[in-house]
């Protein structure tokens, strides 16, 4: 369509004295909106009393988001990196703001279905598009620090919650009539989450719009000034070459990158889940705990700040560390960090606090420093669709984790009667799940030259084809 | 094309601008995780 030819690669190529400067700020704009994803809680209450049924059918919402999350990213991964990073965010901002629209005639007309379809996989595949398309994008314009420029913008997935969260409470109070201190005790109405829906759905399109019209790729031979292409050879870990996303799931690099995000994420999301309720359990002397309610939902706000906090400043490090130096220390300073807490972690306040901050800080990380490792091992040439296929890893463990944890709690009595040593075995086997990926990140090497492409890469700039062109190599 | 070339051409105020998009919300994210954080510390 020529209405949309502006979307188009070609006219995404950023003309000389385009800013690198100006492509964070886009793709912030971009995961600053999706990460609302991780702030569902503010009205799952509201849609269980509108649709007067169960926790977990609501539940099922967010579950869907984010299986939908790793299903799309892995599926279109290989068209977000062909088609251009405006095209990519165009479509996830559409997405992710039909899902709200659908979603919000779902509630006003008590379709829940329409709710699952709408937020769940509509919303769902904008939260994979929308996460992947920035990542390469940046990767391209900070060839010399990609650890920073990933930082960025996967932090603002992070800082998204932290904005959605006070942001939907204000617009619930508005709409409801209910002042924001009785939000927490009172029933909002379903009609106050349908118009905050739609408030949403039209912020969180403008906002992603900037990203949209703001983000550029590099022209061809485009470097920043004064970085040697050359320095990257000299670093063991660091390839100059490329390798397809379709080759890429061919080695065992891919692999065993998988289990090292799949184990991390499993762990953090082990204490996530949990958060409230178990700091709460730690410190319980009978039927009362020590930490109130208050200070538990003040102790889920540490987390999150040590969550954004992480995924920028381990990823930034990784630029110096070097990217395999940062997993062995999220996973082997991790493994102390969750003996610790396990052996320790109920004798002080200061103590259960500083260990689950750096744990959460390591989960942030891990994530964030995920593309840059890609590139390390794979180039740039299809790094977007490599990582959206190893975001699967995500969606596993995002199972995984908080059914180690319910298991095993479940197994030792009721919530509200649980203590410190209640959780020890959960804390173990979070211990062995480190172990394993610790090894597998160990067992990580260059990839084998049989795997790199045999010609350059260029992506073809007079049409609007989604396949990338190849012209043999100088 | 080198960056000296970039940041001569591109106006600082509209870097500025840009990262006020996403920065502003993540302050007003923060200003509220953080009251809500103390109350671990007070409470």
């Amino acid at each position: 369509m020529a209405a949309l030819s502006f979307l188009d690669r070609k006219h995404t190529v950023a003309p000389p004295g385009y800013s690198r400067w100006l492509i964070p700020p886009a793709a912030l704009a971009v995961h600053i909106c999706i990460g609302q994803a991780y702030a569902t809680s503010v009205y799952k209450a509201a849609l269980v009393q509108h649709f007067n049924t169960s926790l977990t059918s609501i539940g099922i919402i967010f579950s869907i988001a984010i299986v939908m999350l790793g299903v799309s990213a892995a599926v279109f991964g290989t068209w977000v990196d062909t088609g251009g990073p405006r095209r990519a965010m165009f479509t996830a901002a559409c997405c992710w703001a039909a899902g709200f629209l659908v979603a919000s005639v779902g509630i006003s007309s008590k379709q829940l279905w329409l709710v699952y379809l709408g937020y769940g996989v509509i919303g769902g595949i904008g939260l994979g598009i929308g996460y992947i398309s920035p990542v390469s994008t940046l990767i391209k314009w900070f060839p010399d620090r990609p650890g920073l420029a990933t930082g960025m913008a996967i932090m603002g997935f992070g800082g998204g919650a932290l904005v959605a969260s006070p942001l939907s409470s204000e617009l619930l109070a508005r709409y409801s009539g209910l002042d924001k201190a009785s939000l927490a005790t009172s029933t909002v109405p379903g009609s106050a989450v349908a118009k905050l829906f739609i408030t949403l759905a039209i912020v969180y399109f403008i906002v992603m719009m900037f990203g949209v019209f703001t983000i550029r790729v590099p022209a061809d031979g485009w470097k920043p000034d004064g970085f040697d292409p050359s320095t990257v050879k000299q670093k063991a870990m660091v390839t100059t070459n490329n390798v397809s996303a379709n080759n890429a799931i061919r080695t065992p690099q891919f692999y065993l990158l998988w289990i090292v995000l799949f184990c991390n994420v499993t762990a953090g999301i082990g204490i996530l889940e949990q958060a409230a309720p178990m700091i709460q359990d730690f410190f319980r002397n009978g039927d009362t705990s020590e930490v109130s309610k208050a200070a538990a939902a003040g102790f889920v706000g540490v987390l999150s700040l040590f969550n954004m906090a992480g995924r920028f400043v381990w990823s930034t490090t990784s630029d110096y560390l070097g990217r395999k130096n940062n997993y062995i220390m999220y996973l082997g300073v991790g493994i102390v960090c969750y003996v610790l807490l396990a052996l320790l972690g109920s004798t002080h306040t200061a103590v259960f606090v500083l260990l689950c901050a750096v744990i959460i800080s390591f989960y942030g990380g891990g994530f964030s420093t995920v593309p840059a490792y890609l590139r390390d091992l794979f180039g740039t040439y299809q790094v977007g669709a490599i990582h959206g296929r190893l975001l699967t890893a995500w969606s596993a463990a995002g199972v995984a984790g908080p059914l180690i944890i319910n298991r095993v709690l479940d197994s030792r009595g009721e919530p509200g009667k649980l203590v410190a040593g209640d959780y020890r075995p959960a804390l173990f086997i979070m211990v062995g799940v480190l172990a394993v990926g610790f090894i597998a990140n160990l067992l990580i090497r260059p990839v084998d030259s049989r795997f790199h492409e045999k010609v350059e890469h260029h992506f073809i700039d007079d049409d609007n084809s989604a396949d990338p062109d190849t012209v043999p190599a100088k | 094309m080198s960056e000296s070339t970039t940041t001569t051409t591109t106006p600082t105020a509209r870097i500025v601008l840009a990262w006020l998009v996403p920065v502003i919300p993540l302050a007003y994210g923060l200003y509220n995780t953080l009251k809500s954080a103390l109350k671990l510390f007070t409470q």
